[in-house]
C-alpha cells in the first residue's frame, strides 16, 4: 500500500453534494437496492439465526486462520492448483505479473475483484505492457471512463443511460449505430467481450469463499462474465484477502443465503461457480491461487477491530447509510466506501493515512442492523475515533476543549461559573436565535451545524427561585427535598 | 523466497491471534430442512423460477422428448448440443443434436442454437439449479456458451432450502459447479434488469414427474 495520506472527507463529501446528478443517482439507487433487500430477507424466517452462524463461523476462521489457511493451501495443492502467498500489494502484483509474463500473453481478462483493485493489479501489469480488460458491465463502463467505482456491487451507478452510450460509441462500439437503451448497451458489450473470453489466455478473479476443508473457490456473479473467465481461458489465477476462508463446505449453506439476499436483494444471484484445482478436460488446466495480507494481519491483531475481517462485501451497509446515500462512494477516496470503508480503509492502511473516515457517519447504527455477519460498525467506528484522538497531540482542539471541560464539569461552583460566563459572551455569537458560527478552532463545530443558545435562566437557578418562592408557603415533602439538594450543593 | 513469505504472514497471524479468545461453537439452528409438503416445494420451485424469468414446462417421462421438440420448435433451435451421456430417450426427432464427445470446440459450440443437461440438485426457496459435472451435465462450458439452456429436472431432485441442497453435492466438492438462477442478468446500467448477458440468454426448465 502506499503511504500515501487519503483526500479528507469532508471537502471529498463537499464536492459529491454538489453533484446533483451523483446525489439523485445514488439517492435512488441505494433506496430501490434498500427496498430489495427488506422484501426478500423478510422472506427467511430464520435469518437471524443465519446472521448469528455467519458471524460465528467468521469468528472461528479468524481465530485459526493460520490452520485453516494452510488446509486450505493443502487442498488446492492436492487438486493441482498452485498457491502464493502475498505479504503486501507488490508481491502480489509481482508474483501475478511473473505468471502473466511466463505464458507470453499481453492481455488478459478480468473478474470484478475488489481485491485486486485494492492492490492495484491493473496498473502494476499496465507497467509491464499487459492489458488487464473488465468484463463485469460497470467495471467495464468505469475502465473504458477512466473512473473510479462509486458503489461495490453497481460500480458505475452514478453515470446514466446516455452517458454510457456515448462513452461506448467512442470505444468499443466505435461507429455503430446505438441507442441508450440499457438492453442494447447491454448488447454492445457482450459483443466487444464475447470475442475477448474467446480469444483470451488467462484469467484474472478474486474470490468470495475459499474452503479450507475441501480447497473449493466460490465465485458469486450475475452476468455469466465470471463463468467466461473461469472457464474459457487456460490459465486462471485467483486473488484472495486471507480472510476469505470458510472451514467447510457446508457453511457454503450459510454463506449462499445469507450473500445475494444482503447484496443485490435477490434470493439467489443468477451464477454462482465453485472449484477445486484444475480438472482435465473442463476448464482452465492451470490455477494458480494467491493468498493476500496487505494489512489485514494487523487489522487480526486489534480486539475490536478484527471483527472487520468478517465482511463479505455485500454492500449492505452502504445501502442504508445515510451519509453514503448523499455522498455517494467517490467521496470515501479509497476502494472500500461506505460504512465499511470507514472502518475497513484506516485500518488496512494505518490511521493516519485515512483519519477523516472514521468521522464520515452518524453513528445511526443502521449498517450493524443490516449486516449478515454481525459487525458492529459503530462501535469499531467509535472505538477508531477514540484511537485518532489518543494519538492526537496535547494542543489538539478537541483534546483541549475536553480537558476544560472535564475540569468544570468537576466542581458545581465553577460549572455556574462558566454557564454564567457563556451566558454573558454568546451574545456576540447569536444570530435569529441560534449560534451559527463560533470562534477560532470551535468554528469546525458550527460548519454544519447551528447551536441553540444557552437559556438565560438554568434550570437549577429556577428550582432554587421556586424552592425560595415556596419556603414562604411551606409544603412538607418539597422543603425536606429542597434541604437535600442545598447539602448537596454545600459539599 | 515464497517459503520464507509464507513463514512470516503465518508468524505474524499467530501472534495477532495469541491472546484471542476461543469462540462461541457454532449454533446450527438455522433450518437445515424443509418442512413443506412435496407439492407446496415444487410450487414454490416454479414460482421462483417464474420469478427470474426462466420458463417452466411441466411433463412426464413419457412426454419428455415431445416437449423438447415443441421447444425447440417454438425457439428456432435448429443445433442442439449434448453432453455425451444424455439419455436418447430425451432426444427429439428432426432436431441436429450434437454429441459433446469429442469435446466440441468452442467455436461449434459458439454455432449451437442451445444446450440440454440434465442436473445434479435444484433448490426450491431460491429457485436455483445445481450443476455439478455429473450425470447427464457435461462441461461447465456446455451450459455457458450457447444462447439457450434446457434443463430438465426430475420431481425428485428439488430440494426445499439451500443447506438441504449443499449437503446433496457435498461428497462432489472437489468437481466444478454451477448454481444457476434464471438466465445471466445485468442490473449495471441505472438499476435496469437486462436479462442475457454472457451466458445463456434464456433457460427452460422442464420439470419431470417421477414421483
Ligand atoms: S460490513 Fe457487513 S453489511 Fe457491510 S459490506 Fe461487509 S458484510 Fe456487508
Amino acid at each position: 500500500m502506499p503511504a500515501r495520506a487519503l483526500p479528507m472527507f469532508p471537502q471529498a463529501a463537499k464536492r459529491a453534494l454538489e453533484n446533483t446528478q451523483l446525489r439523485r443517482n445514488m439517492g435512488n439507487a441505494t433506496s430501490t437496492i434498500r427496498q430489495k433487500r427488506a422484501n426478500v430477507v423478510a422472506e427467511v424466517v430464520d435469518w437471524e439465526a443465519l446472521r448469528s452462524a455467519g458471524s460465528a463461523i467468521k469468528q472461528r476462521v479468524m481465530r485459526h486462520l493460520d490452520e485453516y489457511l494452510l488446509q486450505l493451501e493443502a487442498a488446492v495443492q492436492r487438486a493441482g492448483g498452485q498457491v502464493h502467498w502475498a505479504n503486501d500489494a507488490a508481491e502480489a502484483n509481482r508474483i501475478i505479473t511473473d505468471i502473466v509474463r511466463a505464458t507470453g500473453v499481453e492481455r488478459v481478462v478480468k473478474v470484478k475483484s475488489m481485491a485486486t483493485d485494492e492492490i492495484q493489479l491493473n496498473e502494476a501489469l499496465a507497467r509491464h505492457g499487459i492489458q488487464a480488460i473488465e468484463t463485469d458491465l460497470a467495471e467495464l463502463i468505469i475502465q473504458l471512463a477512466h473512473e473510479k467505482s462509486s458503489h461495490i456491487l453497481v460500480p458505475a451507478i452514478h453515470k446514466n443511460r446516455s452517458e454510457i452510450r456515448d462513452l461506448f460509441r467512442s470505444t468499443i462500439a466505435r461507429g455503430q449505430e446505438l441507442s441508450d437503451n440499457p438492453k442494447e448497451l447491454a448488447a454492445a458489450a457482450r459483443h466487444y467481450l464475447r470475442e475477448q473470453f474467446f480469444t483470451a489466455q488467462v484469467a484474472i478473479s478474486g474470490a468470495n469463499f475459499g474452503i479450507a476443508e475441501t480447497g473449493s473457490i466460490c465465485v458469486v456473479e450475475s452476468e455469466g462474465n465470471g463463468r467466461m473467465c473461469l472457464t474459457l481461458p487456460q490459465t486462471l489465477i485467483t486473488v484472495m484477502g486471507i480472510e476469505k476462508i470458510l472451514p467447510s463446505f457446508e457453511d457454503l449453506a450459510v454463506f449462499l443465503q445469507l450473500l445475494p439476499r444482503s447484496s443485490t436483494g435477490e434470493r439467489m444471484n443468477p451464477y454462482t461457480s465453485i472449484w477445486s484445482g484444475v480438472t482435465p478436460g473442463d476448464g482452465p488446466q492451470t490455477f494458480h491461487l494467491v493468498l493476500l495480507d496487505n494489512g489485514r494481519t494487523n487489522v487480526l491483531a486489534d480486539e475490536v477491530g478484527r471483527q472487520t475481517l468478517h465482511c463479505i462485501r455485500c454492500s449492505a451497509c452502504l445501502n442504508v447509510c445515510p451519509v453514503y446515500a448523499r455522498t455517494g462512494g467517490h467521496a470515501y477516496g479509497s476502494v472500500y466506501p461506505g460504512p465499511i470503508g470507514a472502518i475497513l480503509t484506516p485500518q488496512l492502511l494505518g490511521i493516519e493515512q485515512a483519519k477523516s473516515l472514521p468521522y464520515a457517519s452518524t453513528l445511526c447504527g443502521a449498517c450493524y442492523e443490516v449486516c449478515p455477519v454481525k459487525i458492529n460498525i459503530p462501535e469499531v467506528l467509535l472505538y477508531l475515533r477514540g484511537k485518532i484522538t489518543e494519538k492526537a497531540s496535547a494542543l489538539n482542539p478537541e483534546k483541549v476543549v475536553m480537558r476544560q471541560l472535564a475540569h468544570i464539569f468537576a466542581s458545581p461552583r465553577r460549572y455556574a461559573q462558566a454557564q454564567q460566563l457563556a451566558r454573558t459572551g454568546q451574545s456576540f455569537f447569536i444570530h435569529g436565535q441560534v449560534i451559527d458560527r463560533l470562534p477560532g478552532p470551535l468554528a469546525a463545530w458550527t460548519v454544519a451545524r447551528d447551536l441553540a443558545p444557552i437559556p438565560k435562566q438554568s434550570f437549577h437557578d429556577w428550582w432554587k427561585q421556586r424552592q425560595s418562592e415556596q419556603v414562604q408557603e411551606p409544603g412538607a415533602g418539597s422543603a425536606s427535598m429542597s434541604s437535600t439538594i442545598n447539602q448537596q450543593e454545600d459539599q | 523466497m515464497s517459503e520464507s513469505v509464507k513463514a512470516i504472514m503465518l508468524a505474524r497471524i499467530r501472534q495477532a491471534i495469541a491472546a484471542a479468545p476461543e469462540p462461541e461453537p457454532v449454533q446450527p439452528d438455522f433450518q437445515v430442512h424443509d418442512e413443506r409438503d412435496v407439492a407446496t416445494i415444487r410450487a414454490d420451485f416454479t414460482q421462483n423460477l417464474l420469478d427470474y424469468k426462466a420458463s417452466v414446462i411441466n411433463t412426464t417421462a413419457a412426454e419428455l422428448s415431445r416437449q423438447i421438440a415443441e421447444l425447440c420448435l417454438q425457439e428456432r433451435i435448429q443445433r442442439l448440443v449434448l453432453p455425451v451421456d444424455v439419455p436418447v430417450s430425451w432426444l427429439p426427432a428432426h432436431i441436429q443434436a450434437l454429441r459433446d464427445d469429442p469435446p466440441l470446440a468452442l467455436r461449434d459450440l459458439d454455432a449451437c442454437d442451445a444446450v440440454l443437461t440434465g442436473c445434479a440438485v435444484a433448490i426450491a426457496r431460491t429457485g436455483t439449479i445445481i450443476l455439478d459435472g455429473g450425470e447427464r451435465q457435461g462441461r461447465r462450458i456446455l451450459s455457458l456458451v450457447p444462447d439457450r439452456h434446457l434443463c430438465v429436472v426430475y420431481a425428485s431432485q428439488i430440494v426445499g432450502l439451500v443447506p438441504e441442497a449443499i449437503a446433496a453435492i457435498q461428497e462432489r466438492a472437489g468437481h466444478p459447479i454451477t448454481l444457476i438462477s434464471g438466465p445471466s442478468a445485468t442490473s449495471d446500467i441505472e438499476l435496469s434488469r437486462v436479462e442475457g448477458v454472457h451466458g445463456p440468454r434464456s433457460l427452460s426448465v422442464l420439470i419431470v414427474q417421477d414421483r
